[in-house]
Order: structure tokens, then sequence, then C-alpha cells
């Protein structure tokens, strides 16, 4: 049996707005093997984030249960949570927002040690922190220096030593490179890959630039509305997508190449409000192929085909299955 | 007279600051025939922005001064024109559209009246034949006319960078010049304006520099590219010159450094380092501290311009027979 770290069933988050409620997360499900990475791509406003977020409990779950090496963990108290941050952290978006501006390199890497009281005084604090500098390649001069003296890559480093600082077994990565300039960002992406072979991390990697997910994933759920429509190993979501949301979004991918030709699926449209959604398939009004049955009732997540670890949400894909 | 819509000649544009001279923009030629289009590639500070204003004149001054250089728009050297006469050019011969959709329009007017305010300034037509006009400009962007009187908050993103494209075409300009037009939009939104654009640009023969970071919308928009670094190009051609027959180690570096779709490789190969601190630019080849081929003479001589064959032109030391060459051509990973 596969070593599943975390598993998520049936997670909600709802929010009340003015308008009405919004549907941020609606119901998904997913599992994450140890050691791998799982990829969440979708646009904005897809709920991404919120899952993320909600995952690591930063914000409460509507429903569902969020279950971390074998224990539901929305059942922990305060003190319990606080013990388990220790094994599960978050890399930040945006690293010009992420970091408090009054505080040095080193009180940033510095304060979760001190919080959760990992070194015995401030030799051993000054240690570990050069050690965790050197981990994700900073340089030790720059100990002193605030964040605002930093370029957008070393800071981002300085985020994942913040996330790496009491070594923890999962990190939620909300799209950690998007703010960077590409040959940074490579540079970050494989610093991010070496730790995960030398500390046998877990990821989750939240974003939406569909080329770096598959680079980086072992798995990947794509995300509309709320709702995970698709999920399945990175080479075989990008050979096969079989939801027609999955297949416009790859189709829509600008490929710098000029071999490279894939046919066009076209979307008509934008995202729909996540504001009291109608039932029925979220994407069923912008997809090319609804039939009446898609606007009354939610498709179910199965399996694709003689493929046991590809999954779809769409009625389409359901009734060629009967 | 040629046949040349813009050409830019040498143009340097510095900034003055307390912390000594940005060199932003160093001696860049390039130019552009009707109708075509230009990408304009490089990473933040490359100098793109900088010289998007220089050929608009909006530079700001100070701190910001173009040096020296000409730029020659239908061969006029829009670098001499009057302050009045560039008010005129604007808008109506070249336009521009801003990177960023949400906060380049005006929040307390309705997107009919910005529309219509182009037209007015620039055209001799009556308020009422301007309002006509800015609702077929909306609905040549695919937004339904009745919707000029919303005002820019009602729109989501995609639908304001519509609206901004319409401004900037709404007096037929022959130059249109966009700074990273599909940056902050969700790709299957950007997907959508780029063909919006593709189909506009055909329609209105309207000649463009498309400034991004992103090689992939050039490969889908663009008829040449040039490649900025540190304010100079350092490489520039057809889209076959750049995307299969890649000289230049950043160049080259750029492409290691995105995922491929079409491959799956184990590890990026990213260029090493980061970009030079312009106030305080490297002596010799600009690029030669984070260069995997840099030699000794790469730190003293600064390149020139080397064409490689018509209209493929790349600034390395390598090329003018000075250094070893590096087995650079073709666009696979370099050893």
């Amino acid at each position: 049996m596969a070593d599943n770290i975390l598993e998520v069933r049936n997670l909600k988050k709802h929010f009340n707005t003015a308008k009405g409620l919004l549907h941020a997360v609606d119901g998904i499900n997913f599992t994450i093997e140890r050691g791998k990475t799982l990829g969440i791509v979708g646009e904005s406003g897809c709920g991404k984030s919120t899952t993320g977020r909600v995952i690591l409990r930063l914000l409460e779950a509507t429903e569902g249960e969020i279950i971390f090496e074998g224990k539901n963990i929305r059942d922990y108290s305060k003190e319990e949570m606080r013990r388990l941050r220790e094994e599960m952290q978050i890399i930040f978006q945006d690293p010009f927002a992420s970091l408090n501006p009054r505080m040095t390199v080193s009180e940033i890497i510095g304060e979760p040690l001190i919080i959760h009281k990992m070194c015995k005084n401030k030799e051993e604090l000054t240690a570990r922190v050069k050690e965790l500098m050197d981990t994700v390649g900073l340089s030790q001069r720059l100990l002193n220096t605030y964040p605002h003296e930093l370029d957008g890559g070393r800071r981002q480093r300085i985020g994942i030593a913040r996330a790496l600082s009491l070594n923890p077994k999962f990190i939620v990565c909300d799209e950690p490179v998007s703010a960077l300039d590409v040959s940074i960002q490579a540079q970050v992406l494989n610093l991010m890959q070496d730790l995960q072979k030398k500390l046998g991390l877990t990821y989750i990697f939240i974003t939406h630039d569909l080329s770096v997910v598959k680079h980086f994933s072992d798995d990947i759920a794509v995300m509309y509305l709320g709702q995970l429509v698709e999920k399945a190993p990175a080479h075989k979501l990008f050979k096969n997508p079989t939801h027609p949301y999955t297949k416009a979004l790859l189709s829509a991918i600008p490929v710098p190449s000029l071999k490279h030709k894939m046919e066009r699926v076209r979307l008509e449209g934008e995202i729909a409000s996540p504001i009291s959604p109608e039932p029925g398939c979220r994407f069923a009004k912008r997809c090319i192929h609804a039939r009446p049955e898609c606007v009354s009732a939610d498709p179910n997540l199965i399996e694709v085909l003689d493929a046991r670890d590809h999954f779809v949400a769409c009625h389409l894909v359901d009734g060629m299955m009967d | 007279m040629s046949d040349k819509l813009l050409e830019i000649k040498n143009l340097t544009i510095n900034y003055t600051t307390e912390d000594g001279v940005v060199n932003a923009v160093n001696g860049i030629d390039f130019d552009l025939k009707e109708g075509e289009t230009l990408g304009l590639v490089g990473e933040t500070g490359a100098g793109k922005t900088t010289t998007a204003l220089g050929i608009m004149r909006l530079v700001p001054n100070p701190p910001g001064k173009v040096i020296s250089g000409e730029i020659l728009f239908e061969g006029k050297d829009l670098l001499k024109e009057s302050e009045d006469d560039m008010r005129a050019i604007r808008g109506n011969f070249v336009s521009m559209i801003f990177q960023d959709p949400m906060t380049s329009l005006n929040p307390v007017m309705t997107v009919g009246e910005q529309i219509a305010e182009v037209i007015e300034l620039h055209q001799n037509v009556t308020k009422s034949e301007a309002w006509e006009k800015a609702k077929e400009m909306l609905e040549l962007v695919g937004i339904p006319g009745p919707r000029v009187v919303d005002y820019p908050h009602q729109f989501s993103g995609g639908m304001k960078q519509r609206v901004i494209i319409a401004i900037s075409l709404a007096c037929n300009p022959k130059l249109l010049i966009a700074d990273e037009p599909t940056t902050a939009l969700d790709v299957t939104i950007q997907a959508q304006v780029l063909d919006l654009m593709n189909e506009l640009k055909e329609k209105f023969k309207t000649a463009m520099v498309m400034i991004t970071h992103d090689l992939g919308v050039v490969a889908q928009v663009c008829d040449k590219v040039a490649i900025m670094y540190a304010g100079e190009i350092v490489e520039s051609g057809n889209l076959v010159d750049i995307y299969e027959n890649t000289s230049h180690p950043y160049t080259h570096g750029l492409f290691g450094s995105i995922p491929n779709l079409d491959e799956d490789i184990e590890r990026l190969n990213p260029i090493k380092g980061l970009m030079p601190d312009p106030t305080n630019l490297p002596t010799g080849c600009k690029f030669h501290p984070r260069c995997p081929h840099a030699q000794a003479l790469c730190k003293e001589k600064a390149p020139v311009t080397t064409t490689l064959n018509s209209g493929h032109r790349v600034k390395c030391l390598a090329y003018e027979g000075l250094i070893k060459a590096p087995a650079l051509t073709g666009n696979k990973e370099v050893g």
C-alpha cells in the first residue's frame, strides 16, 4: 500500500460575503504519497491557495477531513496544532510581502526556532541559522541584512530557509517562483528539488504556471471553481488530458518553440462567480461539449478507463464508461 | 525613403539617481517595417520598458534622460519633435498598452468616456460621433456595446485589457507598443487576448513592439525577436534565428531556464548568478560574469554586433573570431 502522508476528504471552505456564500473550495478529495509532489493548478479564483491554507489550518475548513499521518488534524487543539506546525510549513508567493521588513535575515530565519524552543542558547541558534542559510545557498555575510536590501530570488530563499527551520516533513508551496524572473526561477526550482531529495520532503506545489508544474510535480490536480476536475500523474495529464477544461488550459499555454503545434481549444467567456454556484458541472457554461445532464447533476471524480491513477470529473467521460 | 516604419539607432538612456547613474539602455539599434511585430525580450531590469518609454518620449525627466541616438518614425526623428507635435503623434500614430490593466484605466471615468477621449483629442469629430466610435471599438474587442457606460471596476482583468486595447487602437495608429500586455492575465484569458491582438494587427496592419519576458508569447505573436540584457540587444533575428539557431550564451540560458513541455528533463539548466547592478555594469561583455564560456578577453573587450546571416545579429566575441567559439548553434543544451 502506498504510504500517504496526507489525505483530504470532502474538504470545503465557504466564505460569507455580502452577496452570498462564496464556495472557495467545494468538496475536494486527494491523497499525497510521502516524498512526492502534488501540483495544484488552476486560474485565479479557482481556490488553489485557499486549499493550501485550509490544509495547514491557517484557515478553518467548513467541512471535511484533513488526515495527516493517519490523524484527522481538524480535531486538534490549538496546542496540538502548534506542535504539528513543526512538521507542516508553507512558502508564500510574494517574497516582497511575506518577510517582515523590520527584521534581519537571521531574525526571520531564527524566529520559528525561538517560538518552538528548538535551540538551547544563542550560539546554537546562530549556528542553526547559518546552517540553514548554507542549505538554501544564502551567503553568511547576509546574516544581518534586511529583506529590502536583497533581490527577489534571495528573498525567496529566506522564505524557504524559514520554512525548513523546524525540519518539516511537508511543505505547501504557494506560487513560490511566480514573482521571479525565469533565470532566477530556475535556480529556485532546482534548489527546491535538491532539498526534496536530501530531506525527503513532501510538497504541495500551487501554481498557475503549467510548464513549471509539469516539470516539478509527480501528480497534478487541476482545479476549477473550487472543485477538482482532473487528477493524474504529470506525464499522463499532459499526454492525455481528458476533462474539457484541462484540454483548453493545456492548449492555451504559449510554448517557446516553433515546432510545437497543438490544436487550440478556445475557451469562450470567463470563469463564473464562485458565489452561490448553480448545481451541475461548474464548467458546463463554457464547455463546448456540454449536454443537458451537465447542468442538472454534479459530476463525480472517477477513474478514466484503464488507468487507475487518472481521475476526471466529467459527465461525458462518466457516460462513456457505462 | 526606406520602407522602415521605425528605425532606432544607437539609443542610450540614463537615469541619474542618488546611487549613481543607472545605465538603463546602452546604444541599441533595431528597426521595424509596416505591419511587422518585434518581440523585445528580457528579464527585469534589462531596459525593455525604458526603451518603450523612450520611443514614446515618456521617459520621466528628471531622473531619466535620452543621452544619444535617433528614433526615426517614418523618417522623422521623434527626439527632435516639439512637445506639442509629440502630443499629436502619441495616441494617433504611435500608441502604447501598459502592463497592468488594473491600474492604467481611470477609475472615475466610464470606459466609453476613456475611449472617446482619445478619439475627440486626435480626430476632428463631434462628441456624439466619438461616443459612437467608442462603442464600435468596444464591440471590436469583443465587449458588448451597451457596456460603454460601465466603469473599470465592473470589468474583469481580461476585459479591462480589452478596453485598453480599444483605447490604443481607437485612432488606428501605425505603431503599437505593448508592454507585457498579458502578463497579469490567466492563461486562458491570455490566449483570448493574444488572439484578439493578432486579429486586430492583421486588420489594421499595425506594426507592433511587444515587450515581454515570455518566450512562449513571442513564438505565438512575433515576426522578429530582440533579446535584451543589461540595456543592450545581445541577439536579434527572426523566429527561426532565435529559437532554432540560438547563438548568444544568454539566449541559451533563457531557454535552459524554462521547463519544456515537449521534453522531460530532470533538472533545469539556469544561468548562474544575478542581473548586474545597472549603476555599476561589468567591463567588457556585460554578460561575462554569468557566461559559462567566458574567457579572459571577455572581461576587457566589449563585443560589437556581428551579423551571422542577413538579419541574425549577435553581440559576442566568439562570433568576432576573437575567442574560441563555443559550439552554440542550435537550441540544445550546451556542454
